[in-house]
């Protein structure tokens, strides 16, 4: 079971990563591929102990009907300059309402912690071989924002 | 101009420590190599050839005094001396040390200036019109516009990893002085049915893949620019390529998708946040525009006694008036360029002695306040008719009046092969030796506005498709060599000059502007610019007397 840190806190979660290959109905505690997911929707509905990850790639429009059912959604980060998850987790909290945990998986550095955080990812599994006690340090962004963002819901202009 | 209050400055600061920290750790050996570069390039800092180069943003190219001594000032104590106006608008340093880079952004900070985001793949500085304010043409000031784009950009968490970098340009004149045809995204302010807004234009690009924007919407109501910028930037982040570095460009997506198609596509993703918090209030734009409010004009009349007897006595300041000053818009005002392009000296390489005479001369003749501009020169917006004479005297003595703007000598250039680790070709010596080639000024303003850009690369900093003629670096079996191409143009008429032929030796390269000038001078009609005589003769002529 991986540490992670979640709501700013050191923790050792219960949801393992399954690859695609590795993909089942009946491991309890995991985290499906979105599209083995999706395919299994009428066996995994009920579960509590689901969640899925989605590649960078993938819409996660795609899961906007069943968001509200599972209880992590993991956004993975194929390399730390791919920036194309802040975006699904900017989509999956303003316009898909999700209130459960996002979790950043794959290449998550200390560095993107803050802006994956203001995008509304609140649980980060570092990229081996980085220190997940120092990483945390990492969170503490900026004061101010000038734009709106998740964390920040108005924009810095609203308190002018 | 924009002035910071506790809330811009603290963001600065915070940067700077943020950045002092990566250092830090890089240099301690806790941040790879691979992920420090990312983490500096957002901060302006590249490794060059010879040394590490740091890009000082400045935005949409304002400058006040106190901004241009401390400039002057890290000229001195951490560089060598100089420094270098850029084509968008920037200042780079070229020999500033890794571990005190962080001294420098702190310096930066304390007159209201940082590195932030002047490269890597991510919402770059943004660029506008030079005479935004004053300028005759103009529908609207673009610089509240500009400043509400910068901040919006600034530290966005969702667009600081796009597939490539990204650029900006507003301009709120009916002459296109801010190259917005060749932009990421162009915005233009535009008049319909008696209410201003925007027209937006997305894809644009020089580099590889030269493209001219197309209009993804033809007006925007005000309000809605950050939101509708948002909704362009979240297509590209998503869907761009990341594949290969070639083509992510939003150009790319644009064509690839066709313009109409990626325009629905933003309009679709703009249902989700029109309207959202990021809508501008009217507050928050009154508070930007205070910013820049007109100074204090004295109330004054054209064309005073002191200015029209000393255009008749001396021909020398007649002749720098004729190319370097603009009409105002304040009646008894004039607007004065400094053509940083004296034979000799790298176009746009200034001391730290130019620096400081500029922010003196800033200080006694234009409000304390001056421009870059994307040609890589300096505009003074707001001298004093009556005292433009004075001014042209003393800028005589600092050799900074050049008066050869827009002139053939007045070169766009990139630093080239001397600097820059991507070049394939030096540029610097190129247009030197074509400025010691037209040395005749009366020569050169008969030949009048003549644009040439210089490209070391195919990364194209220096404009080269754009210029009327161009001259790009090219590589050929280790040797360097120069493409040439003509018809370009970054203006409302804007225009990929087309590639004359077969590439040039460096020596060859003053002649052969020669032969192409000689064509215009033989063949234009009564008073056609250079760029008119091609369009209506065509490439053939300069064909064959170039590769006659």
């Amino acid at each position: 079971m991986p540490s992670i840190i979640k709501d700013q806190v050191i923790i050792v979660s219960p949801f393992v990563t399954l690859s695609v290959a590795d993909a089942n109905t009946s491991t309890a505690n995991c985290l499906l591929p979105m599209a083995y997911y999706i395919d299994h929707h009428a066996t995994l509905r009920n579960r509590q102990d689901i969640g899925i990850w989605v590649t960078a790639g993938e819409a996660v429009e795609d899961i906007a009907a069943y968001v509200h059912q599972l209880a992590v959604i993991a956004l993975d980060f194929p390399h730390f300059g791919d920036g194309r998850g802040y975006s699904s987790a900017t989509i999956l909290r303003r316009q898909l309402g999700y209130q459960g945990e996002i979790r950043a998986i794959g290449d998550v550095r200390r560095d993107q912690l803050e802006q994956m955080q203001r995008c509304g990812i609140n649980a980060y599994e570092l990229a081996e071989g980085q220190d997940i006690q120092s990483s945390a340090a990492g969170l503490a962004g900026f004061s101010f924002n000038y734009q709106a963002s998740i964390d920040r819901p108005a924009p810095l202009f609203r308190q002018r | 101009m924009y002035i910071y209050d506790n809330y811009d400055q603290t963001m600065v600061d915070e940067r700077v420590n943020q950045y002092r920290d990566q250092t830090q750790r890089f240099l301690a050996g806790e941040l790879a190599a691979e992920e420090f570069q990312h983490l500096r390039l957002r901060n302006g800092l590249y490794i060059q050839r010879l040394a590490p180069m740091l890009r000082v943003a400045v935005p949409y190219g304002m400058l006040n005094s106190p901004q241009l001594r401390k400039l002057a000032y890290i000229c001195r104590h951490f560089d060598r001396g100089y420094a270098h106006f850029t084509t968008r608008q920037n200042v780079q340093y070229n020999w500033p040390k890794l571990e005190e880079v962080p001294d420098i952004l702190a310096e930066l900070a304390s007159v209201q200036m940082h590195a932030i985001q002047t490269s890597g793949n991510c919402i770059r500085n943004v660029t506008s019109d030079q005479y935004a304010g004053v300028a005759i043409d103009e529908i609207e000031d673009s610089r509240p516009w500009a400043e509400l784009i910068r901040q919006w950009s600034t530290f966005h968490p969702e667009y600081n990893w796009l597939p490539r970098k990204f650029k900006v340009a507003v301009t709120g004149a009916r002459e296109d002085r801010a190259a917005i045809q060749v932009h990421d995204i162009g915005v233009r302010l535009v008049e319909r049915d008696g209410k201003v807004g925007f027209q937006i234009l997305v894809g644009g690009g020089l580099g590889r893949t030269p493209v001219i924007a197309p209009v993804i919407r033809d007006y925007l109501d005000k309000e809605h620019l950050l939101t509708y910028l948002e909704a362009i930037l979240r297509v590209y982040n998503r869907f761009g390529n990341r594949e290969n570095k070639y083509k992510a460009r939003i150009k790319i997506l644009v064509r690839a998708m066709t313009p109409d198609v990626f325009a629905a596509k933003v309009e679709q993703e703009w249902l989700a946040l029109r309207d959202g918090p990021d809508t501008l209030t009217e507050a928050e734009i009154n508070r930007v525009k205070a910013c820049f409010s007109r100074p204090a004009y004295a109330d004054l009349t054209n064309d005073p006694l002191v200015l029209v007897s000393a255009l008749k006595e001396n021909f020398a300041f007649k002749a720098w008036c004729s190319r370097n000053a603009k009409p105002h818009q304040q009646a008894g005002y004039v607007i004065a360029n400094l053509a940083m392009k004296a034979t000799g000296v790298a176009p746009g390489d200034v001391t730290d002695e130019q620096l400081e005479t500029i922010a003196d001369l800033a200080d006694q003749y234009s409000f304390g306040e001056i421009r870059v501009t994307h040609e890589q020169n300096v505009t003074f917006s707001d001298v004093r008719q009556d005292e433009l004479y004075n001014l042209w005297q003393a800028l005589c003595v600092a050799e900074l009046a050049s008066p050869n703007l827009g002139l053939l000598t007045d070169i766009i250039c990139c630093p080239g092969g001397d600097y820059c680790s991507l070049a394939n070709a030096k540029s610097i010596p190129v247009a030197e030796a074509i400025q010691r080639q037209f040395d005749d000024l009366d020569y050169l303003h008969d030949l009048g506005d003549l644009d040439i850009n210089i490209s070391g690369c195919m990364n194209a900093c220096g404009h080269h498709h754009v210029g009327n003629i161009g001259i790009l670096g090219v590589d050929k079996k280790g040797a360097e060599f120069y493409q040439i191409s003509i018809g370009g143009s970054a203006s409302n008429d804007a225009a990929l000059a087309k590639i004359l032929g077969p590439s040039f030796a460096q020596e060859a390269i003053p002649s052969v502007i020669q032969k192409l000038v000689d064509v215009y001078l033989t063949r234009r009609e009564s008073d056609e610019q250079f760029l008119e005589t091609y369009s209506r003769i065509g490439i053939q002529p300069y064909k064959d007397s170039v590769y006659a």
